[in-house]
């Protein structure tokens, strides 16, 4: 049998803004997924260091504050100089359609915008990740 | 033969998942004595409204929260809302003050001037309130822990002009409970918390008389997910636990009761909100006046401000925001708010436009100067079905606070996760509810568009970051270090002690300590708070 994906869902960033990251916490908790949320105020480093200790297959970032430009290339750089390049990274919150193009070209496999159905983000994942070889 | 009155749906519920009923008569206020339960406006227990005359009398304050950018872009925001016929300023602080965090420091990367403006120094702000008149505007700002803080800033930039402390009224949020239950921007841990909060109340008492040293916020915990019900209660239960730490402290209720002020949200669900506007005066007057025993009616008076619901907003074709904008205003409005603050269409996407803040603004005037509502007095008072539903979320309320007392109060609620968990299963219902198409948002799962065009939104500028930071390396370089040194050390003194902390922040303050120095200082002795990321 195939193991359970992974997810690390993290806040990066200042802004709390967590209803998000909750919600979608759970919904891929009861989707049957493996779920592991860093709380507030994470910096790119800390969450770096929690997909290496946590061996996640996923890394889903939620940001609220606009900083988005900075932190997800920033999370992108940090887990390949960990060696974990092969960790895919998707995205939520208030991220304007011009952003989502350039951070897709930087590495981001899918940035998920409010109104999205948490469903559509567990068929998502279940369509396009499966679990790291280790 | 009977014809058949089908209903569209198996069961009614408002916003809040609360059952309505098809119709309200005189049996569903049975037991509603008007004269002891509504009372007259202006009078205990203050349901229908805190002032004798409302609207008749002046107008709520039309108060835009604003902040972008550097100081001077703000600035520029602030002047332009005077002109517009604004009456208030309310000033929106960038993620890295809300946090205590300098700009230049590596934590502030991408965030400097994004959701709001950017304060590091004393120098900022004489900058941000350039050309206004203190004594003639009332300003609220958005600020918790870091209050008392920008407070002495504020204080400075008003002696530097010789404008008189006495004379300077506004508010600055102050509110930290609510920042462990929703709005989450901790610092220190409850404990130090709340004394630096509690300093601050003690130190506007007399020696800024008339400024509101909190504002008991629903606001962020509606935004947060919770329902009506919940944010009046959490909100009030707040309240309750600041009153209590100012009577400990020997502070008078019926002196300083009169200087809390409230701040509820304002979401879709229009009657739900007039009946949670009305509950709350009723609930704090009789709270204030049964539980702590204040005798002066200005301290049972409930004064709220009053912002629409961003969460209520849609990213999908967003210029419908502006009518539920207008609905939600309305029950504000209707709901005898003190001041308001309408959310411009395009804050789903960004910082609003100066012309999407434009209709913002115009929203409230149209409401005030055209709809006819503000020609009377609580107009909905001995409504059936609005009495009921003030009832009902008093009822509501009231369980909450029991429950909250029994735990030991509110801190310690927060403590054990308790406010925290009801509003996150408020929040994944509500998801649910949506996916099921069981609410519906206009725009997102139903009368949906395919292809929209995108519309203009605010952009900062990318080299406001690295402005801001060579202004504060100046500042740092100009002023006197050794002066900022030993104010700092006293600051960590006090901390250490018991005795209030305010003076020690505005001597630092003075000196052009930054926000995060101070903040820092006082972190070696207090520590700091972490997230216990309940989901």
């Amino acid at each position: 049998m195939e193991r359970k994906l992974r997810i690390l869902v993290a806040k990066p960033g200042l802004d709390g803004h967590d209803r998000g990251a909750k919600i979608i916490a759970r919904a891929l908790r009861d989707a049957g997924f493996e779920v592991i949320y860093t709380g507030l105020h994470q910096t790119p480093e800390m969450i770096a260091d929690a997909a290496l200790q946590e061996d996640v297959d996923l890394v889903s970032l939620s940001i609220l504050s606009g900083a988005h430009n900075h932190l997800m290339p920033e999370v992108i750089r940090l887990l390949k100089e960990k060696g974990m390049g092969d960790v895919s990274i998707i995205g939520g919150g208030i991220i304007p359609q011009e952003d989502i193009v350039t951070l897709k070209q930087q590495g981001v496999k899918e940035i998920f915008t409010p109104g999205t159905d948490t469903r559509d983000v567990v068929k998502w994942i279940e369509t396009n990740i499966q679990p790291r070889s280790l | 033969m009977e014809k058949q009155f089908k209903e569209r749906l198996p069961e009614f519920t408002t916003l809040s998942s609360k059952k309505i009923e098809r119709v309200y008569n005189s049996d569903s206020i049975a037991h509603l004595n008007p004269e002891k339960d509504l009372g007259e406006p202006g009078e205990y227990p203050f349901t229908r409204g805190a002032y004798p005359t409302m609207y008749r009398g002046r107008h709520w304050t039309m108060r835009q929260f604003a902040g972008f950018g550097t100081a001077a872009d703000t600035n520029e925001r602030f002047h332009y809302l005077l002109n517009q016929g604004q009456t208030g300023l309310s000033t929106a602080f960038h993620f890295p003050t809300l946090m205590g965090v300098d700009s230049d420091s590596p934590r502030a990367r991408g965030e400097v001037g994004v959701c709001g403006v950017a304060i590091d120094t004393l120098h900022d702000m004489e900058v941000l309130f350039k050309g206004i008149n203190l004594e003639n505007v009332s300003t609220s700002m958005t600020i918790n822990t870091p209050a008392p803080i920008l407070l002495a800033m504020y204080l400075e930039v008003a002696a530097k002009q010789n404008f008189q402390q006495k004379k300077l009224s506004g508010t600055v949020q102050n509110d930290v409970l609510k920042d462990f239950i929703a709005q989450k921007t901790w610092i220190y841990p409850p404990a130090p918390a709340m004394r630096l909060c509690t300093d601050l109340f003690d130190y506007c008492q007399t020696e800024v008389p008339r400024w509101h040293p909190v504002s008991i916020s629903g606001y962020h915990i509606r935004e947060a997910g919770s329902t009506a019900a919940q944010e009046l209660a959490f909100t009030l239960r707040d309240g309750i636990e600041y009153v209590d730490y100012c009577v400990k402290r020997g502070m008078k209720v019926d002196e300083f009761g009169p200087k809390l002020s409230f701040f509820f949200n304002a979401q879709s669900d229009f009657f739900e909100e007039i009946a949670k506007y009305r509950a709350a005066r009723r609930i704090w007057a009789r709270t204030m006046k049964e539980r702590f025993g204040a005798t002066n009616p200005e301290a049972m008076r409930v004064k709220f401000h009053t912002q629409t619901a961003g969460c209520s907003l849609t990213a999908q074709q967003p210029m419908n925001n502006v009518v539920r904008t207008t609905l939600q205003a309305l029950s504000g409005v209707l709901g005898g708010t003190q001041s308001l603050h309408t959310n411009s269409l395009d804050e789903t996407l960004a910082l609003p436009t100066e012309a999407s803040v434009r209709i913002a603004l115009r929203t409230q005037q149209i409401i005030a100067y055209e709809s006819g509502v503000t020609n009377t007095v609580d107009p909905f008072a001995g409504s059936y079905f609005v009495e009921k539903l003030t009832d009902d979320i008093e009822r509501e309320a009231l369980a909450y606070f029991k429950k909250i007392d029994d735990m030991g109060g509110m801190v310690r609620a927060i403590e054990l996760g308790y406010p925290q968990k009801e509003i996150i299963e408020a929040a994944y219902r509500y998801q649910k509810q949506l996916e099921t198409k069981e609410k519906i948002m206009v725009g997102v799962q139903d009368f949906v568009i395919e292809n929209e065009p995108p519309i203009d939104v605010l952009r900062i500028d990318p080299q406001v970051e690295q402005r801001q930071i060579e202004s504060t390396r100046q500042v740092k370089a100009k002023r006197n270090n050794a002066a900022v040194k030993a104010a700092l050390s006293d600051l960590k003194k006090t901390a250490e002690g018991s005795a209030n902390l305010i003076p020690n922040i505005r001597n630092a303050v003075r000196e052009y300590a930054t926000l995060g120095e101070m903040i820092d200082t006082m972190k070696e002795v207090f520590g700091a708070y972490k997230d216990p990321g309940h989901y």
